[in-house]
């Protein structure tokens, strides 16, 4: 794909909520700074430092934010289903969408703010992120596979090949109404009460032309995309996405996860494919396992998360001294002819269930070239023999065409789908 | 139903955009200084002068009467100019307002209650006050849409109450729902009273220990869930009968403005969105339905007779919010066979995704209805 577009994007002049509150524009270069050894910022790509949680992250460029970005810690995920009938009314909310999303990834207020307005109206922005600092907020929007649906917005023949239905996996006990969605939002960034207010004022903006079809929270992240620093754990314990491609690594980004203009839709070119999936795991019965069976069905070990036979985390795995069933030898490139996905799921507590368990478990986003060759093949042969099975349940599922940039401030999210 | 909430009252006063200034209770006896002597008693209100120069008026209140009172300047249409409440027996207040040319109405209110003593008087010289004939039309219109809600059903609440006192069920449950559409309608306003709408329309989890527990949710209770009528729910339908007859009688001189009337359409969706689209208003009946359609015909009500107005400031508003009335009212129809009648669908007989569908377009109706009050004001 081509880089057009980088140079001279910008990220408004307008005072953030960093600046108002006093930390200046220096504060960024000095946590930037501070954070030491971290890779340096190539012209707004996503490689910022993770270590400066309260800086803002570009939201112009050739690819969306939130896909190559250093994994934020927090989550909150929404999926909407457009309800007007009518074109020019969705492009319009998409158009309002961007603006308000280059104000709050900035750390601004949406519209005229959160106070100071007319007394008798109530306030553009809902107020709760007024002090806080822009927390790496990134947006990113997708479109599912409903949107082009004939007889609704004359997008039928747009849709990408690889935007395909997800098939039924084995095992699979998937909540209509935790699954799929007409158009979905990530939001992501180190303050949760931050991602929150970003989707609460999206999905207020669009009131009357689209309704949130479901949400999830995330407060860890399960897979990072800065190798360099410590790997997260999820709820089982076990470190994961040890191997996940670098939010630097261009190359594996090029040829694993955004789509290329020879991929067949043009439109596409410089966005990925998203798939999501709501995996409740079995937390009690986990608890139960064995420390060896755990360790025999990831395939690490759980300390240091070394493949099995290995000493270090990030020493190769030999997949033929785990066992056949194990959750990383199944999952492995090798195992799955070369497939790999960006991921950057997080973990997810919904209280309890009733019955006195945690729902909780594993919020699985993972962006990708084609969902033929990435999440597909490498599910199928997870659901058909991953050990794991026995304590995890996927219960909600969603794929979604993720666009490519918006890459200036004429420029909005979708312009290329609907142009 | 809502508990004490200060609803179409409020914001009253800003609404007169005039700066007021109310003294702190007044030694001096105000004589000869050019104010305006008024003298409350407990059943007089004696104004010095009926005619007062324009611009900055003062009102030097003697209080010579027995009971608390309150002293109001008034437009034509009953929204306050300024106001002064709590001037004890036998105490002295000031009040100061900017006032422009016009007719008013100054209210003395003894015991702090009522319509109170009202002398009318003429304020002259400078420009007339900017009066705004659409708006007074629209408050005008709309008071007498509340007054003949209050009036067409007493005798439906008659019919439902007499069923109750006679034991027949079946009659009581057929009246029930109906008896409740004109009080739907106009909630806001009669929850401005504070007082009837506890008495009314309470529901159980409403109350506050030792609260006696009276109003159309007891009987629907005692008809749906006990399936009996006791001695004691035949005796409060008598009571639910006179409560809402205190309604008919006072509802006509609510305060009503222009921004209240907006907001008070906006609270009619909140009812919605809180209390209907959740089953739980109507949690024995299942008749949600019946009350969601009231509240909608009510805010729509007050949009209709504001929209003049508001169309010439935000026409973009009005035309979103004309989009949002008629899919809520093509929604709610496919709730029932006959378009003219409240058979409506049992709330518990409506699915999860049809609540939904009916939760979504109470959003996208009322986010819109909320900027309304801020279009009438521009």
């Amino acid at each position: 794909m081509t880089e057009t577009g980088i140079e001279g994007e910008g990220t408004g002049g307008a005072p953030s909520r960093r600046a108002l509150l006093g930390w200046g524009g220096a504060g960024l270069a000095l946590g930037a700074a501070a954070a030491g050894g971290v890779a340096a910022v190539r012209s707004g790509e996503d490689a910022e430092p993770a270590a400066d949680s309260g800086a803002a992250v570009p939201f112009h460029g050739a690819h969306q934010a939130g896909i190559a970005t250093a994994v934020q810690d927090r989550l909150h995920f929404a999926s909407f289903d457009v309800t007007t009938k009518d074109r020019a009314e969705l492009i319009a909310l998409l158009k309002e969408w961007t603006r308000a999303a280059e104000r709050m990834t900035a750390g601004r207020t949406v519209g005229e703010g959160a106070y100071g307005g007319v007394a008798e109206a109530p306030p553009d922005d809902t107020g709760e992120a007024l002090g806080l600092r822009p927390s790496r907020l990134t947006l990113t929007i997708g479109f599912g596979p409903s949107l082009f649906a004939e007889d609704r917005f004359g997008l039928a023949d747009r849709r990408p090949e690889a935007l395909v239905d997800l098939p039924k996996f084995p095992g699979d006990n998937l909540d209509a109404t935790r699954s799929g969605g007409d158009l979905c939002v990530q939001a992501c960034a180190d303050d949760p009460q931050v991602a929150v207010h970003a989707i609460r004022n999206l999905a207020r903006i669009g009131m009357g032309r689209i309704a949130v079809r479901w949400s999830q929270l995330g407060f860890g992240k399960t897979s990072s995309t800065t190798p360099h620093s410590q790997t997260p754990r999820n709820m089982m314990g076990f470190k994961d996405g040890t191997r996940n491609i670098s939010g630097t690594d261009e190359s594996a980004l090029r040829k694993h996860v955004w789509a290329g203009a020879t991929d067949g839709t043009g439109w596409m070119t410089g966005g990925s494919y998203l798939v999501a999936r709501r995996i409740r795991m079995h937390i009690e019965t986990w608890d139960r396992a064995p420390l060896q069976e755990q360790e025999d069905i990831f395939g690490r070990d759980k300390g240091e998360g070394a493949p099995v036979g290995k000493a270090k985390e990030r020493d190769e795995p030999f997949l033929k001294a785990m066992l056949p069933t194990a959750h990383v030898r199944l999952a492995h490139p090798d195992s799955n002819n070369g497939a790999r996905m960006l991921r950057r799921g997080y973990s997810f507590t919904d209280g309890t269930d009733g019955l006195g368990r945690l729902d909780a478990g594993l919020f699985f986003l993972a962006y990708q070239r084609d969902v033929r060759t990435g999440f597909i093949p490498v599910q199928r042969g997870l659901a058909a023999s991953d050990a794991l099975n026995e304590y995890i349940q996927h219960v909600g599922s969603a794929v979604f065409a993720v666009p490519p940039g918006v890459r200036d401030t004429d420029d909005w999210w979708g312009r290329a789908l609907f142009s | 139903m809502r508990a004490l909430r200060p609803s179409v009252v409020t914001a009253v006063a800003a609404v007169a955009a005039l700066t007021v200034v109310t003294g702190c209770a007044e030694k001096s006896d105000g004589k000869g200084d050019g104010a305006v002597q008024v003298v409350a008693g407990d059943s007089s209100c004696e104004v010095s002068s009926k005619r007062i120069p324009a611009g900055h008026v003062e009102l030097a209140v003697e209080n010579k009467g027995s009971k608390v009172t309150e002293v109001y300047v008034l437009f034509p249409d009953g929204r306050i100019v300024t106001e002064r409440e709590n001037i004890g027996p036998g105490t002295k207040a000031r009040v100061t307002a900017e006032i422009k040319a016009g007719t008013y109405e100054i209210a003395c209110k003894p015991g702090m209650k009522g319509k109170g003593i009202r002398q009318t008087v003429e304020v002259t010289g400078g420009k007339a006050a900017a009066r705004s004939p659409e708006m007074d039309k629209a408050v005008a219109d709309y008071r007498t849409y509340v007054q003949a809600q209050a009036d067409e059903t007493l005798p439906k609440v008659k019919v439902f109450t007499d069923a109750v006192t006679a034991g027949d069920i079946e009659a009581a449950k057929k009246a029930y729902a109906v008896s409740r559409i004109g009080w739907e309608r106009t909630e806001p306003v009669a929850e401005s009273f504070g007082d009837i709408d506890p008495k009314v329309d309470f529901r159980e989890d409403g109350l506050e220990d030792g609260q006696e527990w009276t109003g159309w949710h007891r009987l629907e209770k005692a008809l749906w869930q006990d399936g009996k009528l006791g001695a004691e729910e035949k005796a409060l339908a008598p009571r639910l009968y006179k409560d809402l007859e205190d309604w008919q009688k006072r509802v006509g001189r609510a305060e009503i403005t222009p921004t209240s009337m907006a907001n008070g359409a906006k609270e009619l969706l909140d009812e919605v969105a809180t209390g209907k689209v959740t089953g739980e208003e109507e949690r024995y009946s299942h008749t949600d339905l019946v009350d969601f359609k009231a509240n909608v015909e009510g805010a729509e009500r007050s949009y209709e007779l504001l929209k003049p107005i508001a169309s010439k400031n935000d026409a973009a508003l009005t035309a979103s919010l004309d989009k949002q009335f008629a899919a809520l009212d093509t929604l709610l129809d496919k709730y029932r066979a006959d378009k003219t009648s409240y058979d409506f669908t049992p709330y518990d007989k409506v699915g999860a995704a049809d609540r939904k569908e009916l939760s979504d377009a109470v959003n996208a109706l009322a986010e819109p209805l909320s900027k309304l009050a801020a279009a009438v004001t521009k």
